[in-house]
């Protein structure tokens, strides 16, 4: 039960930090999502962001800024595989399955419905 | 006549022989349904794109005012209009659609007042016997060019305002039955400096009190003289601050008689933010709502100052803040 509660508070607090920066620092949409990637892949450079995942599950690993860590948790992965190309390889390894399917239910969704907003 | 420093007084009366109000799905829904001629259930019109849909919007209130006056559009000679959509082209292919010796006119949401008062000066001034004055606006279409796009689901805060799905148009004559044009003010530009978008209601309110000042004082009149005076679309949030510097500025308008067409249009629980907005705002609601009671005799003589941000997508997304204006025009049974 104390795992839901902190998945809860953490989640939230992350989308907290967003509506700041959008209704208090005026920053638009894209640049709030942005920088919650950016932050991501920042925590996730010094291995934070997974203790973070570990302590509070879904409330860290569902929100934009877990994004910004698997981008940089793969481009490592693949690093020290392969050497300092994995680098380019391997950012969308672990983040490729959200991509597709951004693609795909995308293209579907289009097909079925009128897209020109 | 110019009376004042920036107002014009017209003194043959020219007179609105026929007027239209055309709306969408949402407008349907709202307080002044049943003075729309015309309610689209469907938000594209059947069109293939929203600016198509917009332009229809125009052409049919151009269409149905003219039928309304009762005149034919080749007797028309000039036909002034303005929306929103980048080069004003929803006015601009409405009169290739009409044929009618067309001024594109760009005053944002203030160009239906500024399409009303230059259509009535030039029939007072005897250069027109007929003109036409129109204006559109379409909410998709609108949010597509000043905002996101709607599937992108951004979020908006309480001081946004929902732009009108309308058109209005209005066939200004020197003779005939309806209400007459007396007079007008052409506001000056005020910038206090707001940047945000979404509170275009706060950036303009000082124009609106800015032209009603102005009003006022040439003119040597007071609110006293007016059944009310309905600013265009400062929505909930601007009218509250327009109240605030009529105050400010010593200027006495009753609770009662100052309202706002962004604030009437829709209702309360409809989910609008802080109100209606967009050149068919102060459009429909005037050449729909407001005319049809002053025919009707409920209504004696009003100022409509309809209230304009003029900014665009790109200036607001350079960071410069928003210059507004306001047109007054003043309607007499």
């Amino acid at each position: 039960m104390e795992k839901f509660i902190w998945a809860f508070i953490i989640g939230g607090s992350i989308c907290v930090i967003g509506q700041i920066l959008m209704d208090k620092f005026k920053l638009t949409p894209a640049h709030t999502m942005c920088t919650l990637v950016v932050t991501g892949s920042i925590l996730g450079g010094f291995g934070l962001y997974d203790k973070l995942i570990k302590f509070a599950g879904a409330g860290a690993s569902v929100p934009i800024s877990s994004f910004g860590n698997q981008l940089v948790k793969g481009a490592l992965q693949e690093a020290q595989q392969t050497g300092i190309i994995g680098v380019l390889t391997g950012i969308f390894e672990i983040t490729s399955a959200g991509i597709s399917a951004a693609i795909i239910f995308g293209f579907l969704s289009a097909l079925l419905f009128r897209p020109k907003g | 006549m110019l009376q004042g420093h920036q107002s014009w007084v017209f003194e043959n009366k020219p007179v609105i022989i026929g007027s239209a109000a055309i709306g969408g799905p949402f407008e349907a829904q709202g307080n002044f349904a049943a003075d729309f001629d015309l309610l689209h259930d469907d938000l594209w019109l059947g069109q293939e794109s929203y600016e198509k849909a917009e332009k229809k919007l125009l052409e049919q209130a151009c269409e149905t005012a003219i039928k309304k006056a009762g005149v034919k559009k080749e007797d028309i000679q000039f036909f002034m209009s303005g929306d929103l959509i980048n080069q004003i082209i929803s006015s601009s292919f409405t009169a290739r659609t009409l044929g009618i010796p067309y001024v594109g006119i760009y005053g944002a949401c203030s160009s239906s007042m500024e399409g009303l008062a230059l259509a009535s000066l030039m029939v007072d001034s005897r250069f027109a016997t007929l003109a036409l004055a129109g204006t559109s606006s379409h909410n998709a279409a609108a949010e597509k060019q000043y905002r996101y796009p709607t599937e992108y689901g951004a979020q908006k805060p309480p001081t946004a305002q929902w732009t009108v799905t309308g058109a209005g148009a209005g066939v200004v004559a020197q003779l005939g039955d309806g209400p007459k044009v007396t007079s007008a003010t052409i506001g000056r530009v005020v910038d206090m400096g707001i940047s945000d978008p979404f509170n275009m209601g706060s950036a303009m309110a000082p124009a609106a009190v800015d032209t009603i000042e102005a009003h006022f004082r040439d003119l040597n009149v007071s609110a006293a003289d007016y059944d009310f005076i309905a600013t265009g679309d400062l929505g909930r949030v601007g009218h509250i601050i327009a109240r605030d510097l009529l105050k400010k500025h010593g200027i006495d308008i009753p609770e009662e008689k100052l309202t706002d067409c962004g604030m009437l249009i829709y209702k309360d629980t409809q989910p609008v933010f802080a109100g209606g907005s967009g050149c068919a705002c102060a459009a429909t609601t005037t050449y729909g709502h407001f005319l049809n009671r002053m025919r009707r005799g409920e209504l004696k003589k009003i100022l409509v100052v309809a209230t304009g941000a003029l900014l665009s997508p790109m200036s607001y997304q350079q960071k410069e803040t928003i210059p507004c204006v306001a047109h007054a025009v003043s309607i007499e049974r």
